[in-house]
């Protein structure tokens, strides 16, 4: 393991990180810190991409990464912190499964993609292919994440950590995506952000609770 | 097996008899200090110990040879320990003994003595430590292996001299795998040395104790090998830690002016350790008995964590 240049450590730094942050938020209890996890985890790709940017020489992802900085930094969280305030919620952990053995079945799925990505980054030519199983297990945990949490704001911030996961493999597979289809992606998750937000308060208004079980009630023939 | 590597080896083993009780005099009091308290002498520790050797031993009536025998049991399983470890130098005759899943098995003998030690008078106070015991040692014992495998998968050998070795001539670097495997050693330490989030090292209040529970029944020398032997754990784990993750200025092999160096290294390493570990006390709270599967399962996620980027990344 000799001489592998920082710029590819600080990529490895990073990924690691972030594989770390996903299961941070597996086993958060706290739908505050959730969006402090997420916050982070935005930041470290941010910082990721413009790495990755300054190791290959591809100027378009400084703008990816500006762009990842300012909506997964500062809007989303905003957003989001704004959400729980005016909904005033505070909930304790409200998963189907407990947090241990959640983190169990996260272990089997980083295994699993690690081994998925094994192949196609011994194809890859980039200097991100090892990253490329990371970013595969990310998309995996938030997924996760998203099935077993119950309410409807923690599986909002789960398709959030997805999307993150997605624009890393993004990242480490091919340089990235063309701007149009990322600036489209940044814009579809935000509108995305805002429509959930007003949703959301639809939801209460309609169950008192932000709990998605209530919507096995939601029947014809009643 | 040369006079002078057998000389070394006692050196090993006598600076870490000597020096364990001042690592925890140091850590007593470095918290102390953290809490806003008057620090307690660096040197009580040893006096403890001197004052159990010199008093009357009482055993209960109904104690079986177990009980007697468990204090050397585990004295002598953590001068073992001891031994193998790496503290001040790699190339050891008693190191190439035992490798890492050896030495976790050393603590896990310890471990099982000072339980049925503890159930064999048949107060309620001892089998509640037992039981306790055994469910933290359950649960960080595969976080411990994880840890020191995700060292092996970097040197290619279990072997804990040949791991050092590999890991002190490394290029400088990030390793990743290296820091989850570290932060995941130090959890795994805390639970292991009956440290604050698992257990309260100065309790005697019954209901929260462990470590203090299965030893309520000794007394005098038997108390005073068990007070020394964990004293010694807490040096081992120090020890293998460093060894692991900062494995600079260890001497290799016997060379006598190395180990001249790398005494004063360990020593500094050791204190800003101690230092390090009061503060992890006085800043965590401790946690209800069931939280500890959570807390120790997070160490064995990251321990594996760790040796799954070791694999996919190679560093």
């Amino acid at each position: 393991m000799s001489a592998i240049p920082l710029g590819h450590q600080l990529i490895n730094l990073f990924a690691a990180v972030l594989l770390l942050l996903a299961f941070a938020m597996l086993s958060q209890r706290r739908v505050v810190s959730l969006v402090d996890l997420f916050a982070a985890q935005g930041l470290v790709l941010a910082m990721s991409t413009a790495v990755v940017a300054y190791t290959t020489n591809q100027p378009h992802l400084y703008e990816s990464a500006a762009l990842t900085l300012v909506l997964k930094v500062f809007v989303l969280p905003w957003l989001l912190y704004r959400l729980i305030r005016r909904l005033d919620v505070r909930w304790e952990f409200e998963g189907l499964i407990n947090i241990p053995t959640t983190m169990l079945i996260g272990i089997v799925l980083v295994v699993l993609s690690f081994n998925l990505a094994l192949p196609i980054s011994e194809l890859a030519s980039t200097v991100t292919r090892s990253t490329l199983g990371i970013a595969i297990a990310c998309v995996m945990l938030a997924f996760l994440m998203m099935i077993t949490r119950r309410k409807a704001l923690s599986q909002v911030i789960g398709f959030l950590a997805m999307e993150n996961g997605l624009l890393f493999a993004a990242t480490s597979a091919t340089y990235g995506m063309p701007m149009v289809v990322e600036l489209g992606i940044a814009l579809d998750v935000l509108v995305g952000m805002l429509i959930l937000g007003v949703f959301f308060f639809q939801i209460r208004e309609q169950f008192d609770s932000l709990d998605l079980k209530h919507f096995e009630q939601l029947r014809d023939d009643e | 097996m040369t006079v002078a590597s057998l000389l070394s080896q006692l050196l090993q083993v006598a600076i870490a008899l000597a020096l364990a009780p001042l690592l925890v005099g140091w850590v007593n009091q470095c918290r102390a200090w953290l809490q806003n308290k008057r620090p307690p002498p660096l040197l009580l520790p040893y006096r403890t110990i001197h004052k159990l050797f010199v008093k009357d031993a009482v055993i209960a009536d109904n104690a079986s040879p177990i009980f007697r025998l468990t204090p050397y049991i585990v004295f002598g399983a953590m001068c073992c320990a001891a031994a193998i470890v790496p503290s001040l130098a790699t190339d050891l005759p008693f190191a190439r003994a035992a490798d890492a899943i050896a030495l976790v098995g050393l603590f896990a003998l310890a471990r099982v003595f000072i339980s049925l030690a503890a159930m064999d008078i048949g107060t309620s106070f001892g089998s509640l430590g037992a039981r306790r015991e055994m469910f933290v040692g359950f649960l960080a014992e595969p976080a411990l292996l994880m840890v020191l495998f995700t060292a092996s998968l970097i040197s290619g050998s279990t072997s804990l001299p040949t791991i050092v070795d590999t890991l002190a001539h490394r290029e400088l670097g990030i390793y990743p795998s290296l820091a989850f495997a570290g932060v995941a050693f130090t959890m795994v330490s805390l639970a292991e040395n009956a440290r604050i989030p698992v257990d309260n090292p100065a309790t005697h209040l019954e209901l929260t104790m462990i470590h203090e529970a299965m030893i309520l029944e000794y007394s005098a020398r038997h108390l005073a090998l068990l007070e020394w032997a964990s004293a010694l754990k807490l040096f081992n784990y120090s020890c293998i830690g460093l060894a692991l993750f900062f494995p600079f200025g260890i001497a290799e092999g016997t060379n006598w002016l190395a180990m001249l160096g790398a005494a004063p290294a360990l020593i500094l390493k050791l204190v800003i350790g101690g230092a390090a570990l009061a503060l992890i006390e006085t800043l965590s709270a401790k946690m209800r008995i069931f939280r500890a599967p959570e807390f120790l399962g997070t160490a064995f996620l990251l321990a594996v964590l760790g040796m799954l980027v070791n694999l996919l990344l190679g560093s």
